[in-house]
Protein backbone atom coordinates (compact mmCIF):
# COMPACT_ATOMS: atom_id res chain seq x y z
CA UNK A 1 0.00 0.00 0.00
CA UNK A 2 2.88 2.37 0.73
CA UNK A 3 3.96 2.36 -2.93
CA UNK A 4 0.46 3.25 -4.03
CA UNK A 5 0.68 6.24 -1.70
CA UNK A 6 4.12 7.23 -2.97
CA UNK A 7 2.94 7.29 -6.59
CA UNK A 8 -0.65 8.32 -5.87
CA UNK A 9 -0.17 11.58 -7.79
CA UNK A 10 0.60 9.64 -10.99
CA UNK A 11 -2.42 7.36 -10.66
CA UNK A 12 -4.69 10.30 -9.89
CA UNK A 13 -3.39 12.24 -12.90
CA UNK A 14 -3.75 9.17 -15.13
CA UNK A 15 -7.34 8.72 -14.00
CA UNK A 16 -8.13 12.41 -14.45
CA UNK A 17 -6.67 12.37 -17.98
CA UNK A 18 -8.93 9.48 -18.96
CA UNK A 19 -6.17 6.89 -19.40
CA UNK A 20 -7.68 3.77 -20.92
CA UNK A 21 -7.27 0.24 -19.52
CA UNK A 22 -5.52 1.71 -16.49
CA UNK A 23 -4.14 -1.06 -14.28
CA UNK A 24 -2.35 -0.41 -11.01
CA UNK A 25 -1.03 -3.26 -8.92
CA UNK A 26 1.78 -4.06 -6.58
CA UNK A 27 3.88 -7.20 -6.54
CA UNK A 28 7.11 -8.02 -4.70
CA UNK A 29 7.85 -4.42 -3.79
CA UNK A 30 7.28 -3.02 -7.27
CA UNK A 31 4.26 -1.01 -8.42
CA UNK A 32 3.09 -1.60 -11.99
CA UNK A 33 1.09 1.07 -13.79
CA UNK A 34 -0.17 0.20 -17.26
CA UNK A 35 -2.53 1.98 -19.60
CA UNK A 36 -3.07 3.74 -22.90
CA UNK A 37 -3.12 7.50 -23.31
CA UNK A 38 -2.09 10.16 -25.77
CA UNK A 39 1.47 11.43 -26.01
CA UNK A 40 0.78 14.55 -23.94
CA UNK A 41 -0.62 12.55 -21.03
CA UNK A 42 2.25 10.07 -21.24
CA UNK A 43 4.75 12.92 -20.99
CA UNK A 44 2.86 14.48 -18.07
CA UNK A 45 2.84 11.17 -16.15
CA UNK A 46 6.53 10.61 -16.78
CA UNK A 47 7.36 14.11 -15.58
CA UNK A 48 5.43 13.35 -12.38
CA UNK A 49 7.36 10.08 -12.04
CA UNK A 50 10.65 11.96 -12.37
CA UNK A 51 9.52 14.53 -9.80
CA UNK A 52 8.59 11.86 -7.23
CA UNK A 53 11.59 9.64 -7.91
CA UNK A 54 14.49 11.71 -9.28
CA UNK A 55 16.72 9.73 -11.66
CA UNK A 56 14.25 6.82 -11.29
CA UNK A 57 16.69 5.50 -8.70
CA UNK A 58 14.25 3.62 -6.44
CA UNK A 59 13.42 0.94 -8.99
CA UNK A 60 10.03 0.41 -7.35
CA UNK A 61 7.81 1.49 -10.25
CA UNK A 62 7.40 0.05 -13.73
CA UNK A 63 5.23 2.41 -15.75
CA UNK A 64 4.07 1.44 -19.21
CA UNK A 65 1.84 4.10 -20.74
CA UNK A 66 1.27 3.21 -24.36
CA UNK A 67 0.72 6.32 -26.45
CA UNK A 68 0.61 4.53 -29.80
CA UNK A 69 -2.00 1.84 -29.19
CA UNK A 70 -4.69 3.87 -30.96
CA UNK A 71 -2.67 4.25 -34.18
CA UNK A 72 -4.43 2.41 -37.01
CA UNK A 73 -2.96 0.59 -39.99
CA UNK A 74 -2.58 2.95 -42.91
CA UNK A 75 -1.79 5.86 -40.58
CA UNK A 76 0.93 8.30 -41.57
CA UNK A 77 4.00 8.38 -39.36
CA UNK A 78 6.81 10.87 -39.16
CA UNK A 79 10.36 9.66 -38.70
CA UNK A 80 11.55 11.33 -35.51
CA UNK A 81 15.13 10.16 -35.11
CA UNK A 82 17.56 12.49 -33.35
CA UNK A 83 19.67 13.11 -36.43
CA UNK A 84 20.28 9.97 -38.44
CA UNK A 85 18.19 7.98 -40.89
CA UNK A 86 15.82 5.30 -39.61
CA UNK A 87 16.72 1.72 -40.43
CA UNK A 88 14.10 -0.45 -42.07
CA UNK A 89 14.85 -4.07 -41.25
CA UNK A 90 13.99 -7.51 -42.50
CA UNK A 91 12.57 -8.61 -39.15
CA UNK A 92 11.56 -7.27 -35.72
CA UNK A 93 14.92 -6.78 -34.01
CA UNK A 94 18.28 -5.14 -34.58
CA UNK A 95 19.79 -8.54 -35.35
CA UNK A 96 17.83 -8.54 -38.62
CA UNK A 97 19.49 -7.03 -41.67
CA UNK A 98 18.75 -3.50 -42.90
CA UNK A 99 16.67 -3.52 -46.09
CA UNK A 100 16.13 0.21 -46.43
CA UNK A 101 16.28 3.58 -44.75
CA UNK A 102 13.84 6.38 -44.11
CA UNK A 103 15.17 9.91 -43.82
CA UNK A 104 14.69 12.00 -40.71
CA UNK A 105 11.29 13.76 -40.81
CA UNK A 106 10.18 11.65 -43.78
CA UNK A 107 6.50 10.60 -43.70
CA UNK A 108 5.92 6.84 -43.89
CA UNK A 109 2.84 4.61 -43.68
CA UNK A 110 2.03 2.05 -41.01
CA UNK A 111 1.42 -1.34 -42.61
CA UNK A 112 1.15 -3.56 -39.55
CA UNK A 113 2.07 -3.65 -35.87
CA UNK A 114 4.30 -6.57 -34.93
CA UNK A 115 4.44 -5.50 -31.27
CA UNK A 116 4.79 -2.27 -29.30
CA UNK A 117 8.44 -1.94 -30.28
CA UNK A 118 8.44 -2.98 -33.94
CA UNK A 119 6.10 -1.92 -36.71
CA UNK A 120 6.06 -2.76 -40.39
CA UNK A 121 6.21 0.50 -42.32
CA UNK A 122 6.28 1.46 -46.00
CA UNK A 123 7.99 4.48 -47.49
CA UNK A 124 6.63 6.43 -50.47
CA UNK A 125 9.43 4.82 -52.50
CA UNK A 126 7.90 1.42 -51.75
CA UNK A 127 10.53 0.25 -49.26
CA UNK A 128 8.85 -1.94 -46.66
CA UNK A 129 10.11 -3.51 -43.47
CA UNK A 130 10.36 -3.34 -39.69
CA UNK A 131 11.25 -0.16 -37.83
CA UNK A 132 11.59 0.74 -34.17
CA UNK A 133 8.47 2.54 -32.93
CA UNK A 134 10.41 4.87 -30.64
CA UNK A 135 11.41 6.88 -33.71
CA UNK A 136 7.96 6.99 -35.29
CA UNK A 137 5.48 9.68 -34.30
CA UNK A 138 1.90 9.57 -35.56
CA UNK A 139 1.06 12.55 -37.74
CA UNK A 140 -1.97 14.28 -36.26
CA UNK A 141 -4.87 14.07 -38.69
CA UNK B 1 -11.27 13.67 46.81
CA UNK B 2 -14.40 15.60 47.45
CA UNK B 3 -14.22 17.11 44.04
CA UNK B 4 -13.52 13.85 42.28
CA UNK B 5 -16.50 12.02 43.62
CA UNK B 6 -19.16 13.73 41.50
CA UNK B 7 -17.05 13.13 38.42
CA UNK B 8 -16.88 9.44 39.09
CA UNK B 9 -20.60 9.45 39.69
CA UNK B 10 -21.15 11.23 36.42
CA UNK B 11 -18.98 8.73 34.62
CA UNK B 12 -20.86 5.85 36.17
CA UNK B 13 -24.09 7.48 35.18
CA UNK B 14 -23.08 7.91 31.59
CA UNK B 15 -21.90 4.31 31.38
CA UNK B 16 -25.23 3.20 32.77
CA UNK B 17 -27.00 5.46 30.29
CA UNK B 18 -24.96 4.10 27.39
CA UNK B 19 -25.75 0.56 28.45
CA UNK B 20 -29.40 1.48 28.68
CA UNK B 21 -29.44 2.91 25.17
CA UNK B 22 -27.80 -0.21 23.76
CA UNK B 23 -30.17 -2.60 25.50
CA UNK B 24 -33.22 -0.48 24.94
CA UNK B 25 -33.14 -0.96 21.17
CA UNK B 26 -36.48 -2.64 21.58
CA UNK B 27 -38.07 0.68 20.69
CA UNK B 28 -39.41 -0.14 17.23
CA UNK B 29 -38.06 1.66 14.21
CA UNK B 30 -39.72 1.18 10.88
CA UNK B 31 -37.88 -0.74 8.18
CA UNK B 32 -37.97 2.37 6.00
CA UNK B 33 -36.26 4.41 8.74
CA UNK B 34 -33.58 1.75 9.10
CA UNK B 35 -33.08 1.56 5.34
CA UNK B 36 -32.56 5.33 5.15
CA UNK B 37 -30.17 5.28 8.11
CA UNK B 38 -28.13 2.39 6.68
CA UNK B 39 -27.93 4.10 3.30
CA UNK B 40 -26.70 7.31 4.92
CA UNK B 41 -24.14 5.42 6.97
CA UNK B 42 -22.86 3.53 3.91
CA UNK B 43 -22.61 6.72 1.89
CA UNK B 44 -20.15 8.01 4.44
CA UNK B 45 -18.09 4.84 3.97
CA UNK B 46 -15.30 5.96 1.65
CA UNK B 47 -14.55 2.49 0.27
CA UNK B 48 -18.10 1.49 -0.49
CA UNK B 49 -19.22 1.55 -4.09
CA UNK B 50 -22.91 1.38 -4.95
CA UNK B 51 -24.67 -0.98 -2.58
CA UNK B 52 -28.30 -1.95 -2.50
CA UNK B 53 -29.97 -1.93 0.87
CA UNK B 54 -33.07 -3.95 1.78
CA UNK B 55 -34.64 -4.15 5.20
CA UNK B 56 -37.24 -6.56 6.47
CA UNK B 57 -38.18 -6.72 10.15
CA UNK B 58 -34.88 -5.12 11.09
CA UNK B 59 -32.82 -7.58 9.08
CA UNK B 60 -30.68 -5.66 6.61
CA UNK B 61 -29.54 -7.18 3.33
CA UNK B 62 -26.72 -5.33 1.57
CA UNK B 63 -25.71 -6.17 -1.97
CA UNK B 64 -23.51 -4.70 -4.66
CA UNK B 65 -19.84 -4.82 -5.50
CA UNK B 66 -16.93 -4.08 -3.20
CA UNK B 67 -13.35 -3.67 -4.30
CA UNK B 68 -11.93 -6.03 -1.67
CA UNK B 69 -12.71 -8.16 1.39
CA UNK B 70 -11.80 -5.34 3.73
CA UNK B 71 -14.46 -3.14 2.16
CA UNK B 72 -16.98 -5.96 2.33
CA UNK B 73 -16.37 -6.49 6.04
CA UNK B 74 -16.36 -2.80 6.88
CA UNK B 75 -19.63 -2.18 5.01
CA UNK B 76 -21.22 -4.97 7.02
CA UNK B 77 -19.90 -3.48 10.24
CA UNK B 78 -21.21 -0.05 9.31
CA UNK B 79 -24.66 -1.45 8.53
CA UNK B 80 -24.74 -3.53 11.73
CA UNK B 81 -23.92 -0.47 13.82
CA UNK B 82 -27.02 1.40 12.65
CA UNK B 83 -29.72 1.74 15.30
CA UNK B 84 -32.54 -0.75 14.96
CA UNK B 85 -30.60 -3.25 12.85
CA UNK B 86 -31.07 -6.80 14.18
CA UNK B 87 -28.73 -8.55 11.81
CA UNK B 88 -27.03 -8.07 8.45
CA UNK B 89 -27.15 -10.40 5.47
CA UNK B 90 -23.99 -9.59 3.54
CA UNK B 91 -24.53 -10.26 -0.17
CA UNK B 92 -21.74 -7.97 -1.31
CA UNK B 93 -19.49 -9.43 -3.96
CA UNK B 94 -15.81 -8.63 -4.20
CA UNK B 95 -14.52 -7.44 -7.56
CA UNK B 96 -11.98 -9.75 -9.18
CA UNK B 97 -8.45 -8.51 -8.49
CA UNK B 98 -6.60 -7.02 -11.48
CA UNK B 99 -4.47 -9.55 -13.35
CA UNK B 100 -0.87 -9.74 -12.13
CA UNK B 101 1.71 -7.87 -14.19
CA UNK B 102 3.10 -9.75 -17.17
CA UNK B 103 6.84 -10.18 -16.86
CA UNK B 104 8.75 -10.86 -20.06
CA UNK B 105 10.97 -13.94 -20.27
CA UNK B 106 14.71 -13.20 -20.11
CA UNK B 107 15.61 -14.11 -23.70
CA UNK B 108 13.11 -11.92 -25.55
CA UNK B 109 13.61 -9.23 -22.90
CA UNK B 110 17.39 -9.23 -23.42
CA UNK B 111 17.05 -8.74 -27.18
CA UNK B 112 14.39 -6.06 -26.68
CA UNK B 113 16.68 -4.27 -24.20
CA UNK B 114 19.58 -4.45 -26.66
CA UNK B 115 17.37 -2.97 -29.38
CA UNK B 116 16.32 -0.13 -27.09
CA UNK B 117 19.91 0.60 -25.99
CA UNK B 118 21.10 1.17 -29.59
CA UNK B 119 19.96 4.77 -29.18
CA UNK B 120 21.95 5.27 -25.97
CA UNK B 121 25.68 4.83 -26.54
CA UNK B 122 27.59 4.49 -23.28
CA UNK B 123 24.75 2.59 -21.62
CA UNK B 124 24.70 -1.17 -21.22
CA UNK B 125 22.43 -3.55 -19.39
CA UNK B 126 22.05 -7.11 -18.25
CA UNK B 127 18.84 -9.04 -17.74
CA UNK B 128 18.27 -11.65 -15.06
CA UNK B 129 14.92 -12.98 -13.80
CA UNK B 130 13.14 -10.12 -15.51
CA UNK B 131 15.25 -7.46 -13.78
CA UNK B 132 17.05 -5.05 -16.11
CA UNK B 133 20.25 -3.78 -14.49
CA UNK B 134 21.53 -0.71 -16.28
CA UNK B 135 25.11 0.54 -16.07
CA UNK B 136 27.15 3.27 -17.71
CA UNK B 137 26.73 7.00 -18.18
CA UNK B 138 23.88 8.98 -19.62
CA UNK B 139 23.00 12.63 -20.17
CA UNK B 140 20.38 13.57 -17.60
CA UNK B 141 18.06 14.77 -20.36
CA UNK B 142 18.11 11.31 -21.98
CA UNK B 143 17.39 9.39 -18.81
CA UNK B 144 13.63 9.73 -19.11
CA UNK B 145 13.64 8.50 -22.73
CA UNK B 146 15.72 5.50 -21.72
CA UNK B 147 13.35 4.67 -18.85
CA UNK B 148 10.30 5.05 -21.11
CA UNK B 149 11.84 2.59 -23.57
CA UNK B 150 12.91 0.05 -20.92
CA UNK B 151 9.79 0.12 -18.77
CA UNK B 152 7.64 -0.56 -21.84
CA UNK B 153 9.29 -3.97 -22.28
CA UNK B 154 7.42 -5.67 -19.39
CA UNK B 155 10.39 -6.05 -17.06
CA UNK B 156 10.00 -7.12 -13.44
CA UNK B 157 11.95 -4.03 -12.48
CA UNK B 158 14.55 -1.63 -13.84
CA UNK B 159 17.60 -1.10 -11.64
CA UNK B 160 19.55 2.04 -12.53
CA UNK B 161 21.79 2.23 -9.46
CA UNK B 162 24.76 1.56 -11.79
CA UNK B 163 23.83 4.38 -14.16
CA UNK B 164 25.36 7.78 -13.53
CA UNK B 165 24.70 11.16 -15.09
CA UNK B 166 27.43 12.65 -17.24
Amino acid sequence: MALQDKYKEIVDAATAAGTQDLLVREQDGVLYIDGSANGTTKQQLWDLYEKIDPDYASGDLVMNINSVSGVQEGAKLKVTTNSSNLNIRKGPGTTHGVVGKAARHEIVTLVRKENDQWWVIKTDDGEEGYSYTQYLTPVEA
Amino acid sequence: MKLKLPRILLLACSIALLGATITSCKKKQSDADIKAAVETALKAEPMSTVTMVDVKDGVVTISGECKDDMCKASCEKTAAAVKGVKSVVNNLTVAAPPPPPTIAADDPLTSAVNDALKAFPGVSATVKDGIISVTGKIAKADRQKLMMALQALNPKKVDVTGLSNN
